[in-house]
């Protein structure tokens, strides 16, 4: 088991992640601008809004959650979210988590993603092609997607067991937004293939927000309406190429609140609530994020990369 | 394994901020100039668009605020153009209709590093807008078309 002791050799192993978090805020934190983001509060569904492009976006999320046949955990992750362009985003994520009980705390793997807008200009609906490999081990609970028949009981396992069985997968989800009126609409449909030769599995997730008013202030403020975007989201399985369907799977309805600041900090939060009995009863997620928008200009030049 | 999921995980991280510094080509004139040609392709339903907030008085300074918030770190200090993008006081654009603004904000350039700002409620986009059009003594800018 990995533990967050200093004197276990495992301690840079754990640190790793937020060692160089401390790092890359120290090098990036005070030098470049910040801008602010428009973030929708889901935790879980992604809409069709790219980062700007040379943008980066540092976000931890942390998720609690109750178990029934099981001790209670802390899930958490950090994710870089950079804009390559206008058309694609890239993302990568480093995972962990604590469970209660004396099990410990561990890093559970890495994810990279990206996601990719297809057509030139807005239409009625606006498609965006997600893929993502992941390289995380069973103990992995920060429940970013619910997909085939993952259920309450899968995370029960101990730490010490679950860490040790190793996954591959690739993850495709095809997502359909839509923004009309200052609502957005998002629906994402989830195709999971973990590379060990195991079957195709499927999910699915919905969301609508908000802004709590339409029109900007005309002076600079940071609790104005125009700051928050209110949403629900809803998300869960749906089986595999065998066993297609809502038998066996979980379901997880959340509601959230966005608070984009004008200094480029988002807070989000989302109390989550399973919707059948194979579902957690209760998740409580929460993040929070820092937009850089001009962190293309800071690598480059610390690659020296200026180029006349 | 977790030593080396963890090496591979940051071998990723580096290369990929590596990539980060060569993705942004560098912004030449002629790519502003191209993309001040895409206010022309705005389809004429748009280019005919009354701006609902022309007779605010304060959406200009709302525009403002949301282009300090929003656009002013690629388009520069009261729009006057950065290295990522051009300015907005250009003629091409102060020349063009509300609509053709607003139908750029809300679809973006993509292939040219404009971003899609459909995420914004319209009344916000129409702000901007109404901010962009002031920027040059943008009074004689009337409702629906050009000065």
């Amino acid at each position: 088991m990995v533990m967050f002791i200093p004197t276990t050799p495992s301690f840079s192993v754990i640190c790793g992640p937020f060692r160089f978090l401390l790092l890359f805020l120290a090098a990036f934190g005070l030098t470049p601008r910040a801008t602010q983001a428009q973030e929708n509060p889901y935790i879980v569904a992604y809409d069709s809004n790219l980062e700007e492009p040379g943008s980066l976006e540092v976000e931890y999320f942390s998720t609690f959650g109750t178990q029934r046949s099981a001790p209670g955990f802390h899930s958490f992750w950090t994710e870089f979210e950079y804009g390559a362009t206008a058309w694609w985003t890239t993302e990568f994520y480093l995972d962990a988590q604590t469970t209660w009980g004396g099990e410990g705390t561990l890093f559970t793997g890495f994810r990279w993603e990206n996601r990719f807008r297809p057509l030139k200009n807005e239409h009625f609906i606006n498609p965006v092609i997600y893929i993502e490999y992941e390289n995380v081990n069973d103990a992995d609970k920060i429940l970013k997607e619910v997909e085939g028949h993952d259920v309450e009981a899968d995370y029960a396992v101990p730490n010490a067991i679950a860490r040790k069985e190793q996954n591959h997968e690739l993850e495709l989800k095809l997502i359909l937004s839509k923004n009309y009126k200052g609502w957005n609409f998002t629906e994402n449909t989830l195709f999971v293939k973990n590379l060990a030769n195991e079957p195709w599995e499927f999910g699915y997730a919905l969301g609508a927000s908000r802004p709590l008013t339409m029109k900007g202030a005309s002076h600079r403020c940071n609790f104005c309406p125009q700051h928050f975007i209110a949403g629900v989201e809803m998300y869960g399985g749906l089986g595999d190429v065998h066993s297609f369907g809502l038998h066996d799977t979980s379901h997880y309805l959340g509601a959230g609140l966005a608070w984009n600041l004008p200094s480029g900090w988002t807070f989000r939060a989302e109390p989550t609530f399973g919707l059948n009995d194979q579902s957690h009863q209760f998740l409580f997620r929460w993040g929070i994020s820092y937009e850089f928008s001009e962190f293309a200009e800071t690598v480059a030049s610390l690659f020296k990369g200026h180029r006349e | 394994m977790k030593v080396h999921s963890l090496r591979v995980a940051y071998g990723i991280l580096f290369v990929s901020l590596a990539l980060a510094s060569g993705a942004q080509n560098k912004n030449d004139g002629k790519e502003h100039e191209s993309v001040y040609a895409e206010l022309d392709k705005a389809p004429a339903k748009y280019q005919q668009m009354r701006n609902p907030m022309a007779h605010d008085p304060e959406a200009p300074a709302a525009g403002g605020v949301l282009f300090a918030e929003h656009c002013e770190s690629c388009h520069g200090k009261e729009a006057m153009g950065g290295k990522k993008a051009p300015s907005l006081r250009a003629p091409e654009v102060q020349n063009s209709t509300p609509g053709a603004i607003f139908w750029i904000l809300s679809n973006g350039v993509v292939r040219k590093k404009m971003p899609v700002w459909s995420k914004l409620p319209e009344p916000e986009r129409w702000q901007l807008v109404s901010y962009i059009q002031s920027l040059n003594g943008g009074s004689k800018v009337s409702e629906t078309g050009k000065k």
